[in-house]
């Protein structure tokens, strides 16, 4: 079964093309993986997959469901965990946490507990009655991580989640994805420019940038079509050595964490 | 508050000499309105900043209905807005205000029919906007011309004609007559003629306002 069918996906805004005739699929059950560098268009298109912004063209349907034709549906079996912020500053955690519960209708009587061990998991427990606006900014995202969670939907959309997230916290997280995908069979679809993350986690990889799909499979065939002995070299390959502002900078940091990491 | 006393002792021994009986009376339905007229449109400011802080975002995700989303944010807004409207309300009783306490609830739940209507208002208009500095433009071109030509003030039979017919199509006129029916004070058409403006504009502006979140994008 196909969980998420995307076919020449474009997004104009004004003269520039953030996505550019964008196909893939994503079976149920997978754990895909977009990966590209900054300003590839993978937020634009997780955009537009969660009904939060229409596409110039081209064709979508997510959980069976034509999402031009039918957002309220769509929105019915998604979860997503945005990139940007998206918490409100007025409210402690718990009641973050507990508007969502709501709007997704989790049973009145699982709330408390839901929301207890998913705060217990991302370490804010002893913060819950604390207001995020005061939270620095990995906790707010800890807090966003822990209502993603919240509901168990058909499809999660993960844009960039591990962005500003500590080790044990991004551990936990793909602990968790990898848990409720093998027990709910539920499909992932994540964003990242981290290629260790895609390699390790994802079953399936499209490498994404300037707007265009250059490349879909599961590691291994990347690096055998690309004649590569890692993704990172890959995908340098598939990018290209240009020199774009935006693509360095996302190259370097990822050289950095890796450095770090040795 | 400010407003009140000026108006309330400036233009009071002006009205009275006029023979129009006793101008606090006579103001305090209109100052109620007022409160609630300001504080309901300002409500439409917090879309807008949900929109820029993000947080709009989670809610136009859910699996919710657009007109549930509409609804009950301008339901959570009207509530603020009739408890301003009845703080001032509790003010004015020092002042000299009296009104058949009976009618109290009446007063409280049209308080809550206008504070809704004119949240509905706000946020329909918020709904079209992006940045908070254009908010304060429409107030002053379309709040406050809907204050001072209602009959808030003076009675809109006092009027010119030219503004009368201005005063006919503002939706504060029929609230600001609706609150006197319930607080007491000279009227200028039946109750049913009020309410039922009142409600048709909820009608209308849930129905554009819906359509207007429909297309919201983050
Ligand atoms: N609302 C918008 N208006 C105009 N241009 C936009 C808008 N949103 C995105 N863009 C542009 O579209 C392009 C793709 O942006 P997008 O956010 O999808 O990139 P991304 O792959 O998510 O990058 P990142 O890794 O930095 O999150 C960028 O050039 C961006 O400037
Ligand atoms: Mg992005």
């Amino acid at each position: 079964m196909t969980a998420i069918e995307v076919s020449n996906l474009t997004k104009k805004f004004g003269n520039l093309t953030a996505v550019d005739k964008v196909s893939f699929t994503v079976e149920k059950g997978e754990i895909f993986a977009f990966l590209g560098p900054n300003g590839a268009g993978k937020s634009t298109t997780i955009k537009m997959l969660t009904t939060m912004l229409s596409p110039t063209s081209g064709e979508m349907k997510v959980g069976g469901h034509v999402v031009s034709e039918n957002k309220s549906s769509v929105r019915e079996r998604i979860g997503v965990i945005f990139q940007d912020y998206s918490l409100d500053d007025d409210l402690t955690a718990y009641e973050n946490l507990y508007y969502h519960a709501m709007l997704y209708r989790v049973p009145k009587s699982e709330r408390k507990e839901k929301i207890e061990s998913l705060l217990k998991y991302v370490n804010l427990l002893d913060r819950k009655d604390d207001l995020v606006g005061k939270f620095s900014g990995g906790m707010k995202r800890r807090v966003e991580i822990a209502r993603g969670l919240l509901h168990s939907p058909e499809i999660l959309f993960l844009d960039e989640p591990t962005i500003g997230l500590d080790v044990q916290t991004r551990n936990f997280l793909w602990e968790h994805i990898r848990k409720i995908n093998r027990e709910k069979d539920m499909t992932i679809f994540f964003t990242t420019h981290n290629m260790e993350e895609a390699e390790k986690i994802a079953t399936k990889i499209a490498v994404i940038d300037k707007g265009r799909i250059i490349i879909t499979g599961t590691s291994k065939e990347i690096m055998k079509r690309t004649k590569t002995k890692s993704l990172e070299s890959a995908f340098l390959r598939l990018t290209g050595y240009d020199i774009r502002e935006e693509n360095v900078s996302a190259l370097e940091r990822l050289r950095n964490v890796r450095r770090m990491r040795r | 508050m400010l407003f009140l006393l000026a108006f309330g002792f400036g233009f009071g021994p002006v009205f009275e000499q006029a023979g129009a009986g006793n101008y606090m009376q006579y103001l305090i339905p209109g100052i109620v309105g007022m409160a609630v007229l300001f504080s309901s449109v300002m409500n439409g400011v917090s879309l807008i900043w949900d929109k820029n802080f993000g947080f709009l975002k989670e809610t136009l995700i859910a699996p919710v209905s657009r007109i549930s989303l509409l609804i009950g944010r301008c339901l959570g807004g009207a509530t603020t807005s009739t408890i301003q409207g009845m703080l001032v309300l509790l003010i004015s009783i020092p002042l000299g205000f009296t009104m058949n306490w009976l009618m109290l609830p009446v007063a409280v739940l049209s308080m809550f029919a206008l504070s809704f209507m004119f949240t509905l208002l706000g946020t329909t208009i918020a709904s079209r906007l992006d940045d908070m500095q254009t908010f304060p433009t429409i107030m002053n071109f379309l709040v406050m011309p809907m204050f001072f030509l209602s009959g808030a003030l003076f009675p809109v039979s006092n009027f010119p004609a030219a503004i009368r017919m201005v005063t006919i199509i503002n939706p504060m006129t029929y609230g600001v007559d609706m609150l006197k029916h319930a607080m007491g004070g000279a009227t200028e058409f039946p109750a049913l003629l009020d309410v039922s403006v009142i409600a048709v504009l909820i009608i209308a502006l849930s129905f554009i306002g819906t359509r207007f979140f429909s297309r919201l994008e983050a």
